[in-house]
């Protein structure tokens, strides 16, 4: 078999650099990413490559695989992490071409990271709808260092709590998204009675999420136990497909997603799911989802935490749905 | 000129379902629901559950009028989702009535023996917080659809084969 059939790569010329790890072998040039591994190689059109890759990274590889394609990916096993070329794919894995490797989380962050920082160009904001931000081409040109290191609000039982989260402000650099500018921002009433005052919690959640400066990237707003809202605003195509090793749940607030449902061992398609507002559905955990949402609209995706549910994906018996009627 | 976008809700009387379209696949899989669906037609604050994930729930109620009075163990949330609800709240005199060991809500007899604490007025998009061992009930004038995040318990129902698409 002939090996090495990517174009040349000439850093010189762009300014990039090239990344290792194990066998992989990462590079760019002005369009594209370039995957190798012994088995071959894999290419990705550059700005889906970083869209996908500042998500594995802010969300330390999520839950369970993060495709970036049909071909390419990380699967979380927390802890460690598989990099896999063509292992989720029938065909890559019919013809024996398909290849995985799996590193340390630390390590493998690392060698993400310094990857998004020389590979991202000052103006591209990779958590953006693509209206809200500069493109990916072209040669070395500075860079967007403060995205990777940027946090999500995580609450630890309802934003807005004192002492919690905070709330998303213009005063604190959130102003209403253009998507959004007809959203009530009014707040809720609270009337308690005299000894109750600062007892009695609520917050306008569609202003909040009205808030949201990134596309696809959830944060969470209400904690019971280890159920989780976390709710993100979406515009344009999820830039990975999600592979989720457990059941999630989706709950459209507003507008619409249609989500593409592959089959998460072969990528073979399994089904198109519509959803419009207030129309809730499962995830099964053997299949990867993707969303297009042509006009930026709130999901709340809904995920359970559990240290449970971890011990039951490494015995195999986490439930593939959530119930059967 | 910047662009101008219409953010569409829907509502208890306004909502227009979207579906699965399977090639290969059974749709029973996607557990697929409408929040305002289930509370345009179902009783008033029954809590049915749309989402269930282990035994934590996402469930559906239809406001109208006044709730009997509930309590949890453990916090719940509560979101409104298209028109105005109050929540009135009650300090329990002794909370040791709410069993720590049962998760879920539980209706509570009667008027609950404890101090107001005070009501909170809600509109679409508003979230509140049910804060655990603290006597609650809602209030609407017309029906209207909440969310509530919590865990199964004896009370909440499950119909899903009513619910769902097939
Ligand atoms: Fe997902």
């Amino acid at each position: 078999m002939n090996t090495n059939l990517k174009p040349t790569i000439d850093n010189t010329q762009t300014g990039y650099e090239s990344f290792k790890i194990g066998n992989f072998t990462f590079d760019r040039d002005e369009y594209f990413a370039y995957i190798s591994c012994p088995n071959g190689e894999h290419m990705m059109s550059i700005d889906a490559f970083l869209r996908a890759m500042m998500r594995d990274v802010a969300w330390g590889f999520f839950y369970g695989t993060v495709a970036f394609d049909d071909v390419f990916g990380t699967t979380n096993h927390y802890g460690n992490v598989d990099v896999f070329i063509g292992s989720q794919h029938a065909e890559w894995t019919k013809a024996e071409r398909d290849y995985l490797e799996n590193f340390k989380s630390d390590e493998l962050m690392d060698v993400f990271k310094a990857l998004l920082s020389d590979w991202t160009n000052e103006g591209f904001d990779p958590f953006a709808a693509p209206q809200e931000t500069g493109n990916a081409w072209g040669r070395n040109n500075g860079n967007e260092d403060k995205l990777i290191s940027r946090q999500r609000e995580v609450a630890k039982r309802m934003v807005g709590i004192p002492g919690d989260a905070p709330l998303r402000s213009d005063e604190n650099g959130y102003p209403v998204n253009r998507a959004f500018a007809d959203v009530d921002q009014s707040q809720p009433v609270i009337e308690a009675e005299p000894g109750f005052e600062g007892e009695l919690h609520a917050y306008n959640f569609f202003a909040f999420l009205s808030r949201s400066d990134v596309t696809w990237n959830p944060s969470i707003v209400s904690v019971v136990r280890q159920s989780l809202f976390c709710p993100t605003t979406e515009e344009y195509i999820l830039p990975i497909d999600h592979g989720n090793d457990r059941v999630e749940w989706f709950i459209q607030i507003s507008d619409e997603i249609v989500w593409d449902i592959k089959d998460g061992k072969t990528s073979a398609p399994l089904a198109t799911v519509t959803m419009r507002a207030g129309d809730v559905s499962a995830q099964p955990a053997d299949i990867r989802h993707q969303g297009q949402s042509p006009k930026r609209s709130m999901l709340l995706v809904w995920e359970n935490g559990s240290p449970e549910i971890m011990d039951m994906i490494k015995d195999g018996t986490v439930p593939i749905v959530p119930v059967t009627f | 000129m910047s662009a101008e976008y219409k953010t569409v809700f829907a509502s208890i009387d306004d909502y227009r379902k979207g579906g699965v379209h399977c090639l290969n696949e059974d749709p029973k899989r996607y557990v697929f629901s409408n929040l305002y669906e289930v509370a345009a037609t179902n009783a008033p604050y029954d809590r049915i559950v749309v989402a269930k994930n282990l035994d934590y729930t996402i469930e559906a109620a239809r406001a109208e009028g006044t709730s009997d009075w509930m309590v949890c163990a453990h916090d719940e949330f509560v979101v409104a989702m298209d028109y105005d609800v109050e929540v009135h709240f009650v300090k329990l005199a002794d909370d040791s009535i709410v069993d720590e060991d049962k998760d879920g809500f539980v209706t509570l007899q009667g008027n609950p023996d404890g101090q107001k604490m005070g009501r909170i007025l809600m509109t679409r998009g508003h979230q509140a917080l049910l804060p655990e061992k603290t006597a609650y009930r809602f209030h609407s004038n017309k029906p209207a659809t909440l969310m509530l995040q919590s865990i199964l318990g004896e009370e909440t129902i499950e119909k899903w084969a009513d619910i769902c698409l097939k």
